[in-house]
């Protein structure tokens, strides 16, 4: 029992931060159908500023702040001089990504060297206290408080206003959604600044969790694509499901077959897959 | 209230494919003007470029509106909206996961709309009664009848001078194409607008036009200066009556 609650514990806060990591790559495929593999980047990079931050100003705030802040403007400045040249090209813009993944990930190993780090949380969150047979980390709480955090704060930004429904409408109709008058281009800059924005606000929280270190970015590009394409892609509460149900593959896949642990992943993917190809929440 | 088109040897295409060859129309003031062609021939292709989503390669699109010329070429379809040109899809394209009330909303995206936006609504669902009784229910789960309705109506929110119709009658029951056919000219009446209206359906279009031209590969082949003359016509009768 204490086994099963614990493992269902940290799979479900390891999916609260695959939803930050997830919800980006989704909303940025839904709107402008670009497959970003620097999505991983932007955790990382967000990590790494992030503990930056910390170590200069000892605030865990302004951390979250300055990580997701400075690669949404990373993001914004990859699409308005990069990708935008390659619209509706849908292969040399995946390459063009693979590039940016590729510089990201050098000039991560040049500015912050080859070390794992840790980012310091502040000590309230280092806590942890045990409730019945479960041993609570505070850490993992405040991971899934974010996360929820931001579900709320996304849904109802989506689905409650202007700017969100012009979104909603870019996804399902494109041309169209030029043809009444909204600026598609601004949106989709918007997006992708918010897409990386997400990334990196999910690095700076995985960062005291999972840590930071050298091929962080490309580990966790794969669990983002499960996520999303499990999910449904351009899905929001696709995205929810997706993170949480690989959020706790994982866990019990390393926990009772770890000698297994990519299979307990891809293979539940694939087979959702099989049955329905859109994902599970996909439309099309 | 003046407000006119006037398109002068427009030239478009996509890729290497030339769609539209040296066309040139007029649209003037308060006129109701039907395209008429069979399929391929280059109407819709004429319409998006008007709006800007299709770049022309040669020729000048102008819109007259109260005695300012806008030359529509090179602008972006978001500030041709702006400037009171509103499209109405072939096909309807609406937002199907987006509810009607959702629907009709962003098609106020013009500045002008956006302040009158209670007031239009209002207007539009007085103009489109089943409308009204809708509102939150998704646009794709509409019929075909009502979505070409809604189509309409979210092109009056945007509270356009130029209104551009692509084949309304696409899909639609003959007694449906009548409805919207005569809501079109209803629309045109109490708006004052100006319509350029793209149709396959000849009996249904000349109706409400006030004259009209038929292309063909992308040429305009005959300029009718009245509906009779579209009607008579022996271009328009072998092209759709197969005589």
């Amino acid at each position: 029992m204490e086994f099963w609650l614990t493992q269902a514990f940290n799979g479900i806060s390891y999916g609260a931060m695959l939803f930050l990591l997830g919800s980006g790559l989704s909303l940025v495929f839904g709107v402008m159908r670009i497959v970003n593999l620097a999505h991983g980047s932007y955790f990382l990079l967000g990590g790494y500023v992030g503990l930056t931050t910390v170590s200069r100003t000892k605030s865990f705030p302004l951390a979250l702040l300055s990580g997701a802040l400075s690669v949404a403007l990373i993001g914004l400045g990859m699409e308005r001089l990069f990708l935008r040249r390659l619209s509706r090209q849908s292969l040399p813009q995946v390459l063009m990504t693979m590039g940016f993944a590729l510089v990201f990930q050098d000039l991560g190993l040049l500015v912050w060297g080859g070390d794992p780090y840790t980012l310091a949380v502040p000590a309230f969150l280092a806590q942890s206290v045990q409730a019945g047979p479960v041993f609570v980390q505070f850490y993992r709480l405040f991971i899934i408080a974010v996360a929820f955090a931001v579900g709320i704060v996304l849904w109802v930004f989506l689905e409650r206003t202007r700017a969100g429904a012009s979104i909603r409408a870019t996804v399902d109709d494109a041309e169209m959604a030029q043809g009444v008058g909204i600026n598609v281009p601004l949106v989709s800059a918007g997006v992708f600044a918010l897409g990386a924005f997400l990334a990196a606000l999910g690095g700076v929280v995985g960062a005291g969790f999972i840590g930071v270190y050298p091929g962080l970015d490309f580990e966790v590009l794969p669990y983002a694509f499960v996520v999303v394409i499990v999910g449904g892609l351009g899905s929001l509460p696709g995205v929810v499901v997706g993170s949480l149900l690989v959020g706790l593959l994982d866990n019990f896949g390393k926990a009772l077959f770890p000698e297994l642990s990519y299979f307990t992943l891809f293979a539940p993917m694939a087979l959702i897959l099989a049955l329905k190809p859109t994902g599970l929440f996909g439309k099309r | 209230m003046a407000s006119s088109l006037r398109i002068d040897g427009l030239r478009a295409g996509y890729g290497s494919v030339r769609v539209i060859h040296d066309l040139s129309l007029r649209v003037g003031e308060g006129e109701t003007v039907a395209l008429l062609g069979t399929n391929g021939n280059g109407k819709s292709t004429l319409m998006h470029c008007i709006m800007g989503v299709v770049r022309p390669g040669a020729g000048r699109i102008v819109a007259k509106l109260d005695g300012i010329e806008h030359d529509l070429a090179g602008k972006a379809p978001h500030q041709i909206v702006q400037l009171g040109i509103a499209l109405v899809p072939e096909g309807r394209h609406l937002f199907p996961r987006l509810t009607v009330d959702e629907n009709l909303l962003l098609g106020a995206h013009r500045s002008d709309a956006r302040r009158r936006i209670a007031e239009n609504l209002e207007l539009c669902f007085e103009t489109f009664p089943a409308l009204a009784q809708r509102r939150d229910q998704l646009a794709g789960s509409m019929s075909g009848g009502e979505q070409q309705m809604l189509a309409l109506a979210r092109a009056l929110m945007t509270a356009p001078r130029i209104l551009l119709v692509d084949e309304p009658s696409v899909g639609l029951s003959p007694l449906l194409v009548a409805q919207v056919i005569a809501k079109i000219e209803e629309l045109k009446r109490r708006f004052g607008l100006t319509v350029l209206m793209a149709e396959q359906n000849l009996a249904q279009a000349i109706r409400i036009a006030d004259r009209g031209y038929v292309i063909v590969h992308g040429r305009i082949e005959f300029e009718g200066a009245s509906r009779e003359e579209l009607a008579k016509n022996d271009l328009v009768k072998r092209l759709y009556l197969g005589l």
